[in-house]
């Protein structure tokens, strides 16, 4: 299975895992470890260095796995840019993971204000990483802008429903000169799977492993989930026919 | 121009009173069948039809929390600034009829009092006032503000309803959230509980969250209080508030709080008993209607009933809470507005938080996201 490359660090794993809505800060970094998760994201607004106790940043085993900063509640592109400056401070990272979801039910992500943080970002030399809506045409104006990666949704933030938008996803990932990273709505492995399956570079999942019955055992799944998704678009999936070869070909004239 | 008053004048008290205690246990196995809940279907939740539901009510609002919100409890603590009160509310201790010393804190008692809660952990506070327009109104509100704000990640507000311009002040200044409580919809009924102060004027509160949103704050807070009028009827005003409200001002949060009327010096009793199971079902109603609200439980209900809702629909929890101004070291003494129930420490309730599963969260929030100005 080959590396996934983003900006100047590489990957041998394909799955990315988000800290936010474990109960147990000790069983979210055993799941880390099980999924064998290379970048990990934190909300900056969760992070305090100035306590320790019932700290999600201090739970974190930062030798394990990269840090990736996460912008999440800014509703503005200048919200999220002082957001990305304040992580590069704190964490000393210069990666952010761009999170502009103004709409606070659904939180979806604001494709205006994504671009023009991006924008601003790229040109303070940052490794952007947007969360967007499943979008081809704002895919390729990301990457004019200088974009390190595309994250587009597979559905809802937490809705566990899976890839509601795999035709645009298959879209983004044939035009694309960036890694795809398909964030959102991946509820089960067999998501992560056919994520892998139809190409995309990798999957973030949160939800469906935080908030299982067993994060640890749920964490494993997705690593070979992912695994096994991405072996198999290497290999090359067999086509799925849609009706029967025919044994008198049509054409077989030709050769007579 | 729509705002609250219009929106919440297309429904008649009586009429949906009518429709709470009509509905049948057809109507509520209906509504639990269903994914995407309606204001009428919220309707159905609260109705006493639905009590026999209860515990698949919590088992769906158990399972939708976690999805939406995780395993986790956001923790916040009070912080009263002032007592003083231009206000007769007749259930309230700092009324302004209640012939008890009065007092407003000082910078250097505010600090002394902030300072405590950083000791405990704290990094969420709600600052809280009585009424008293003249001495504790926006100056004095904007300075706290900007003593306070090095040393907590979030500042809410729970005050007097202000200007437009007022609140765009307290945006500015890096204030998270305003909480508003209407107390009750029932227009007579408030009359007679607010005989006196700039409070009495019903639709100014009314109207009070549309000017909080059209301010841009992050979150708006609303609820009753429960235990004037009928909790049930007064809970679909709030609800159909809220659902007027997250279209108008769609970027903003909301959360919903539960004060159920506690003791207090001079205060009246309750015309209408919430019971402990009345409350869960309310919570629950709540939940299944909207995943995204945030439901908020203070320390006016008692330890089991706090313990065991951790688990069932709540993300935030207030502990550890002083209610009068220099309860926590500078005057402990002050005249409160309500008797806390729970008063475990902070250390305790956090305990209790893991115990369920849950991971006590002390800091979700950065002050700098609010008061920039594009």
């Amino acid at each position: 299975m080959s590396n996934l490359h983003i900006a100047d660090r590489i990957f041998e794993s394909r799955l990315f895992l988000g800290t936010g809505k474990f109960g147990d800060l000790n069983e979210m970094n055993r799941a880390i470890q099980a999924s064998a998760s290379q970048l990990v994201t934190v909300a900056l607004k969760r992070i305090d260095q100035t306590s320790s106790d019932d700290n999600l940043f201090s739970a974190l085993d930062l030798n394990a796995f990269h840090l990736l900063p996460n912008t999440s509640g800014a509703r503005t592109a200048e919200e999220a840019v002082l957001a990305a400056q304040l992580a590069r401070e704190a964490l000393e990272t210069n990666w952010v993971k761009l999170e502009i979801h103004p709409d606070p039910r659904y939180l979806l992500p604001d494709p205006i204000e994504t671009l023009r943080a991006t924008e601003s970002l790229a040109k303070l030399g940052f490794v952007v990483m947007p969360y967007i809506h499943a979008d081809p045409v704002l895919c390729k104006r990301l990457e004019n802008a200088g974009t390190a990666v595309v994250m587009p949704l597979g559905a809802p933030i937490g809705s566990n429903k899976g890839l509601r938008t795999l035709d645009f996803l298959e879209i983004i990932i044939e035009e694309s000169n960036v890694p795809v990273v398909i964030d959102a709505g991946i509820g089960a492995p067999s998501d992560a799977a056919k994520a892998m399956e139809i190409g995309a570079d990798a999957v973030l999942v949160n939800t469906a492993i935080a908030v299982s019955n067993h994060p640890v055992q749920m964490a494993e799944a997705f690593k070979e989930a992912v695994i096994a998704g991405r072996k198999a678009f290497e290999a090359g999936l067999g086509k799925v026919e849609t009706h029967a070869v025919g044994s008198s070909p049509l054409t077989s004239f030709l050769f007579d | 121009m729509t705002d609250s008053k219009s929106i919440l004048d297309q429904y008649s008290w009586n009429t949906v009173q009518t429709q709470i205690y009509d509905t049948t246990d057809q109507d509520v196995r209906h509504v639990l069948a269903k994914d995407n809940l309606t204001l009428d279907d919220f309707k159905v939740l609260i109705s006493p039809a639905a009590a026999p539901y209860l515990e698949l009510m919590a088992q769906k609002t158990q399972q939708i929390t976690q999805r939406r919100f995780g395993k986790t409890i956001q923790l916040y603590a009070p912080l009263y600034l002032s007592n003083e009160c231009q206000n007769i509310c007749t259930y309230c201790g700092f009324s302004m009829d209640n012939k008890i010393k009065r007092k407003t804190l000082s910078n250097t008692e505010l600090l002394l009092e902030a300072m405590a809660l950083k000791a405990m952990g704290i990094n969420h506070i709600l600052l809280v006032s009585g009424e008293a327009n003249k001495t504790v109104e926006i100056n004095y509100f904007l300075n706290a503000i900007q003593l306070l704000k090095p040393h907590f990640s979030q500042i809410s507000i729970e005050v007097q309803p202000l200007e437009e311009f007022e609140y765009r002040l307290l945006q500015a200044a890096g204030v998270y959230a305003i909480l508003v409580y209407q107390e009750t919809y029932h227009r007579e009924v408030y009359r007679q509980y607010h005989p006196k102060g700039k409070k009495s004027n019903f639709d100014y509160r009314l109207d009070t969250p549309d000017r909080i949103g059209r301010a841009g704050i992050h979150k708006i807070g609303l609820g009753v209080l429960l235990g004037l009028e009928d909790w049930r009827i007064d809970s679909f005003f709030t609800a159909a508030h809220i659902a007027y409200l997250q279209k108008q001002y769609w970027q903003t949060r909301y959360s919903i709080s539960f004060p159920r009327l506690r003791p207090a010096t001079g205060s009246v009793e309750p015309n209408f008993h919430l019971a402990d199971k009345d409350l869960l079902q309310l919570i629950c109603a709540y939940r299944l209607w909207n995943e995204n609200l945030e439901i908020s439980i203070s320390t006016r209900e008692n330890e089991t009933f706090r313990n065991h809702i951790i688990p069932i629909g709540v993300t935030t929890m207030s502990a550890a809470s002083k209610t009068n101004p220099g309860g926590y070291v500078v005057d402990p003494q002050a005249l409160e507005q309500f008797e806390v129930s729970d008063e475990r420490d902070m250390e305790t309730i956090k305990n209790q938080i893991r115990k369920m599963g849950y991971a006590p969260v002390m800091k979700d929030w950065e002050t700098n996201y609010a008061g920039i100005i594009r």
